[in-house]
């Protein structure tokens, strides 16, 4: 059972602490940010998510900057513990709207209230929104979230298109609206985190796609909703099928090696025609997790060359050309490329007319930054630089350099070709057609390659 | 000191000015407590919000309690509640005051709104006051009756809170049992599931004094209560099915009928987007196939998708849980996924404490088929930015050389590290190509051509140079120039600071010595005189024992310092198989993460029904802080296989920070000479080192067997003793054995099997456990000699069976011994 629960700021300000059980001694928030503070102060190691300090064991997740922080005097299953703290993370943000330092400091009563009924003397209690709406009073007291960099895989949908009210992710599930009536919309991102590992020769030598179906309902009444998939969508790979295999119609059928689903998710008719019904709950949750070992075009091809030109100095010439349709355009593009350590100077060489890019040489980590605004599908971009070391090179300085890694969103563009065939809502009246909102994002996990 | 700030009501009510807050919340309560004027409650609210927050960050607002109280007759909820939050908070240090409020929450009980008396209810369990105790049955009582299932959840737990302010008192109202019924009866699953909460708790704790009450715990894992709950499980919320699924993973099933049954039952839990109910059902599974080889591995083939799918979803803390409990899994049977091995290969998003948790799992599953591509894979880290993940990735290519038949291709990536010039990297490799070649001396041509290159200045790592100088020592008939680089590491004795590095030049300047007697003659005089004329005790003792030896006879020197070697066939393990089977007991718990079993990070109180080891456990846990995530619990396995371990392998035990000197001390001088022997002789071995540590653990090691084995009737052994003993013996002997049903009958507590073995001259240390499951610690004395025996002894009543594993100090009387052991254990229950 759970002895505390507390949320700390980035600074260790404990803005909610709630003791359950009284067994473990007031000063535990101090002691679990000075452990993690200073976890290996030589080896710039991060804590772990569980440590335990003389008999404590503090559990914690880091959700928008805020440490959500359990402790426990008892060997409890960690992921249950782990689950707990997120799903309250997910209560909190159904609740306010939008999760963050501000909010939870301007409605820390209501979280007092939410935490009351969630866990009692420790143990779990309820966690769904739709329960607890019964149990709580207060009226959740709404933060701009203009002001706030938004939260969660879902919030990169506010900075490209243009089709979606900005506010609609980071609308309180709960707090009635000022016209009174609540617009009738439901949310179903298909986020897909992918990790591609090129081989110096350009080879693809890993890829993985792990993704989610995210729903955020926020129809009355809760209405039954049918969700289609992919009609030649097989699931198990490397014998562990759950399903029988149907024979797979050429190169295009998508195979995911597994996948998960939230408990309100009805799989009879999943088996037949892919597709999952269910009433969902309110607020936000995973329909599906899944995952895809299976190959898949990359969006973005990388190479990376560095060549002695000179004694002390090398050239490096980063290229990454954009895989994907020209309607679709990638943001916020980051590449990374660690360089000797010897390395003093770089200066670097934009193609001509290149705008929305920045570049800067990190000395402290010694790694070259490459920022891109955007990228539009069938672009290919080129980056020069030449570095200046402070000493002679020996040896292969290859193998002293990379890997590059890249970091970018894609939006309304899923690597695995999955998609939701159809979004059925259970109709109540004629006049009853609430907004749906389908999206698609692919983020790099762990874009990766090497020299 | 600043006047009183009244905050504006728009600004953040979590940032309170200063203490003199305090008297003004007082001030401003006491004004509005009797007031009825329109606008009061928001009035309130605004003010209690504050006193909350001051709360929040710690400022004592105890003394407006009183005001507080008045304030507190109100309808709105919203006020309430925060009342009640801050009465739970401050009841306790305010006994009299708390009174005070015992009136408005008997009131609120009863409410017409069930939201309400849950509330109050839950309230006036929360105050934690001995002496207001009384006041919370009859409300208890007529919580668990409601007709609101909300009120009956918060009563089920009430119960538990009262159990923890007065036991007797629960006990007096019969909660208990009213509780079981509610558990057996009620429609609603949260309500049966804080009942099983609170059961679970309180016969758990009473168990260890009443017999009754290990009855009810042993009935809750029994068929009847284990169906009714598997029936309903779709019931129940997700954190109350990790409940349930905890409990059946304690059930022992009668037939495998039953196995698959339930295996079919809960196989779609699997699939659930919890990971916890995942893990929950994994454990169930793993536990139920124990004794099904087949069954059981086609669970791992099973559990390897969701588990993949767990670690990719959700949080990075999410995964790590995940990935810790799929390390175990790799552990356990590496060969299961030899061919998930693209898995575990490092993401550069990872953070280091899962880099290193993968790096071991590639370390372990690499086999003939995949170690190419793994080994490939780990010398792309090696040049990685983040150096103790390179260190680390080295030492796993080197580890995976360790374990492989077909080491060509990794020696030579190996010396390609060397060829890459950057110190930490040369450092890690020095020492692995040192372990290497103490397992493939064949090697010694190609690695000695490289290292021989290497030139000792450009190494300032103790460990490394160490190597070094031991590679030195050990080939320097293959290396021309030896005894002249000896020599000048000689000549900078001075600057030489780690002690462990000039014991190894000691040795290494001997052991040329004997080869190379002319070219080292000088270095070796100028090495014994330094050593001699060391500040560090250790150096000095052996360039004294050197120089004696020597003085003795050159040709004895020699067989003790340079004796022909035989190669190492197998490392040492780092854990032993007992620890690592206590970690998978304990599947699905913290244990997992911190690769330790559960008696060595948790206070007694705080055990589980199934953790036991009473007072052994204090002993180890010693100044373990808990920042490591590496164990002090396995010192005293490490303490004895130190000194047949290398300096690569005691880092894997201590953790990174655990290169000091003391590796290197007096006895692991013997150490480098003897260390090198085969795994046959490994325990004679050891034994002949512990009493040269001193310990007196030996007494007469090679006494003829007595015909029969009387034992001492009074011998005393403390914990801390039998722990070390039990970390550094080998089993001698382990058996299973039947109990008589009448044992098993008088079996109700571990007490009555302890008295029994008493009465046989066998002693317990250490018991712990519950119906069906018991553990015990015995020992035994050798009448007249200093000698022990070990016994540990796991009885299942369900099967009447007794696994037992017998550790002695003489391990030729352990048969005997046993015979007896067997005989006391067979004849229990039936005097």
């Amino acid at each position: 059972m759970i002895s505390q629960f507390f949320v700390l700021s980035q600074r260790g300000d404990n803005i909610v602490f709630r003791d359950y059980r009284g067994e473990v001694a007031k000063g535990s928030a101090e002691i679990f940010f000075r452990k993690v503070k200073f976890w290996k102060e030589d080896e710039a190691e991060e804590a772990p998510p569980v440590f335990n300090v003389d008999g404590v064991n503090y559990i914690h997740v880091k959700v928008a900057g805020l440490f959500f922080v359990a402790t426990s005097r008892v060997n409890m299953p960690p992921s249950l513990v782990l689950e707990l703290l997120q799903r309250i993370a997910r209560v909190t943000k159904d609740y306010l709207g939008v999760l963050n330092e501000d909010s939870i400091r301007k409605n820390f009563v209501l979280v007092y209230e939410l935490l009351d009924e969630v866990i009692d003397f420790g143990y779990p209690q309820t966690t769904s929104t739709e329960v607890l709406k019964s149990y709580v009073f207060n009226e959740p007291i709404v933060v701009d979230a203009g002001r706030l960099p938004p939260l969660g895989p879902a919030a990169i949908f506010m900075q490209g298109t243009k089709r979606m009210p900005g506010t609609a992710v980071t609308k309180s599930v709960v707090a009635t609206e000022p016209g009174g009536k609540k617009r009738e919309e439901i949310f179903v991102d298909i986020i897909e985190k992918i990790s591609v590992t090129f081989s110096s020769s350009g080879y693809i030598l890993t890829s993985e796609i792990d993704g989610t179906i995210q729903m955020k309902s926020y129809l009355t009444g809760n209405p039954e909703i049918r969700l289609a998939l992919n009609e030649d969508l097989s699931i198990g790979r490397n014998g562990s099928s759950l399903y029988d295999y149907r024979s797979s119609s050429g190169s295009g059928t998508v195979i995911l090696d597994d996948c998960n689903f939230h408990e309100s998710v009805h799989l009879e008719s999943f088996d037949v025609d892919r597709t999952l019904s269910l009433i969902p709950p309110d607020g936000e949750f995973a329909v599906m997790n899944y995952r895809m070992t299976q190959e898949f075009k990359p969006p973005f091809r990388v190479t990376a060359l560095i060549e002695e030109a000179g004694s002390s100095r090398a050239e490096v010439i980063l290229k990454i050309r954009a895989d994907f349709s020209p309607n679709v355009t990638a943001n916020t593009i980051t590449v990374q490329m660690p360089v000797p350590s010897y390395t003093m100077r770089a200066s670097f060489e934009l193609e001509a007319g290149a705008t929305g890019q920045t570049t800067d040489f990190k000395e402290g980590s010694r790694r070259l930054e490459w920022n891109l605004k955007k990228i539009v599908g069938g672009a290919e971009h080129t980056l020069r630089a030449k570095l200046t070391f402070s000493q002679e090179i020996h040896g292969n300085i290859a193998k002293e350099a990379g890997p590059v890694n890249m970091n970018f969103t894609i939006p309304m563009y899923n690597a695995s070709k999955l998609q939701v065939r159809y979004l059925q809502i259970a109709k109540k009246s004629k006049t009853y057609n609430p907004y749906r909102w389908v999206r698609y994002v692919t983020q790099a996990n762990s874009y990766v390659a090497r020299l | 000191m600043a006047p009183p700030v009244s905050t504006p009501k728009s600004a953040s009510p979590s940032q309170p000015s200063g203490k003199s807050e305090v008297t003004d919340l007082k001030l401003q309560l006491r004004h509005l407590a009797g007031s009825r004027a329109p606008g009061a409650d928001d009035a309130k609210r605004d003010l209690f919000k504050r006193v909350i927050s001051c709360m929040t960050v710690g400022i004592d607002v105890s003394p407006a309690f009183s005001e507080m109280v008045m304030c507190s007759a109100t309808s709105d909820v919203v006020l309430k509640k925060m009342c009640y939050l801050y009465v739970g908070n401050y009841a306790r240090c305010n006994p009299d005051l708390a009174l005070l409020t015992i009136n408005f929450l008997q009131k609120d009980c009863h409410d017409q709104d069930p939201t309400i008396r849950g509330l109050a209810l839950r309230s006036l369990c929360s105050l934690r006051v001995q002496n207001l105790v009384e006041y919370l049955v009859a409300p208890l009582a007529a919580g668990l009756k409601d007709h609101s299932s909300y009120v009956r959840t918060v009563a089920a737990i009430g119960v538990l809170k009262l159990y923890h302010i007065s036991a007797t008192m629960c006990h007096d109202s019969d909660f208990p049992a009213a509780l079981k019924a509610l558990m057996l009866s009620d429609p609603d699953a949260q309500v049966v599931a804080n009942c099983l909460y609170s059961l679970l708790e309180i016969w758990t704790q009473d168990a260890a004094n009443s017999d009754e009450a290990a009855r009810e715990i042993e009935a809750l894992y029994g068929k009847s209560i284990i169906y009714y709950l598997l029936n309903r499980i779709k019931d129940f919320s997700e954190w109350a099915q990790c409940l349930v699924l905890d409990l059946v993973s304690k059930y022992i099933p009668s037939d495998n009928n039953e196995i698959f049954d339930m295996m079919n039952l809960l196989e779609d839990r699997l699939q659930h987007a919890n990971g916890a109910v995942v893990l929950a059902t994994i454990k169930v599974f793993l536990h139920l196939t124990m004794s099904m080889t087949d069954v059981h591995q086609q669970v791992y083939e099973r559990i390897k998708a969701p588990l993949l799918t767990l670690v990719g979803a959700g949080s990075p803390e999410q995964s790590y849980a995940v990935l810790c409990h799929l390390h175990l899994l790799v552990m356990r049977a590496p060969m299961l996924f030899s061919s998930d091995y693209k898995h575990f290969y490092c993401q550069f998003s990872d953070p280091s404490y899962v880099k290193k948790l993968k790096l071991e799992m590639l370390t372990a599953i690499a086999n003939e088929s995949n170690t190419y591509e793994i080994v490939t894979e780990l010398c792309e880290y090696a040049g990685n930015v983040d150096v103790p993940i390179a260190q680390e990735s080295i030492r796993a290519v080197g580890k995976i050389a360790l374990q492989q038949y077909d080491v060509n291709a990794i020696v030579d990536r190996l010396l390609q590290f060397l060829e890459m010039e950057k110190d930490y990297v040369t450092a890690e490799t020095l020492v692995l190509v040192k372990d290497l070649l103490r397992k493939y001396p064949q090697w010694s041509h190609d690695c000695i051509a490289v290292v021989g290159n290497i030139s000792s200045n450009s190494i300032q790592e103790p460990k490394a140079k160490a190597a070094l100088i031991w590679m030195l020592g050990e080939y320097s008939q293959d290396m021309m120039d030896a005894p002249y680089v000896l020599e000048s590491l000689v000549e900078n004795w001075e600057e030489e600071h780690s002690p462990e590095v000039r014991l190894h030049l000691l040795t290494a300047v001997m052991k040329c010595f004997f080869k190379r007697a002319p070219e080292t003659q000088k270095a070796l005089g100028a090495a014994l005189a330094a050593g001699l004329a060391d500040n560090n005790q250790d150096v000095h003792d052996r360039a004294l024992f050197y120089y004696r030896l020597l003085q003795y006879d050159v040709a004895v020197a020699e067989r003790v310092v340079n004796p022909p070697k035989q190669a190492v066939s197998v490392f040492a393990d780092t854990q032993s198989s007992e620890i690592k089977d206590r970690i998978f007991d304990e599947f699905n718990s913290l244990s997992v993460v911190y690769q330790k079993p559960s008696y060595l990070f948790t206070d007694k109180e705080h055990r589980g029904p199934f953790e036991f080891s009473e007072d052994l456990s204090n002993l180890a846990i010693g100044g373990d802080s808990g920042d490591d995530v590496i164990h002090s619990a396995q010192r005293y396995e490490e303490n004895d296989k130190d000194l047949l371990l290398s300096t690569s392998d005691k880092e894997e035990n201590g953790g990174p920070t655990h290169n000091g000197s003391s590796t290197y001390s007096a006895p692991s001088d013997v150490n480098s000479s003897t260390s090198l022997v085969s795994s046959s002789t490994t325990q004679p071995a050891a034994f002949a080192i512990d009493d040269l540590l001193g310990l007196g653990v030996l007494d007469t090691p090679v006494l003829p067997p007595p015909p029969a084995l009387s034992l001492n009737a009074k011998p005393v052994l403390d914990p801390g003793t039998f722990q070390k003993k039990w970390g550094q013996l080998t089993v001698s002997s382990s058996q299973e054995s039947t109990l008589s049903i009448q044992g098993v009958a008088s079996l109700t507590a571990p007490q009555s099997l302890i008295k029994h073995m008493q009465n046989n001259s066998i002693q317990c240390i250490a018991s712990g456990g519950q119906p069906p499951n018991y553990k015990f610690f015995f020992f035994a004395q050798k009448e007249g000699s200093s000698s022990f025996f070990l016994v540990e002894c796991i009885v299942n009543t369900a099967s009447a069976k007794a696994q037992i594993k017998i550790k002695a100090d003489d391990a030729s009387a352990s048969d005997a011994f046993a015979s007896l052991f067997q005989s006391a254990l067979s004849n229990f229950g039936s005097s």
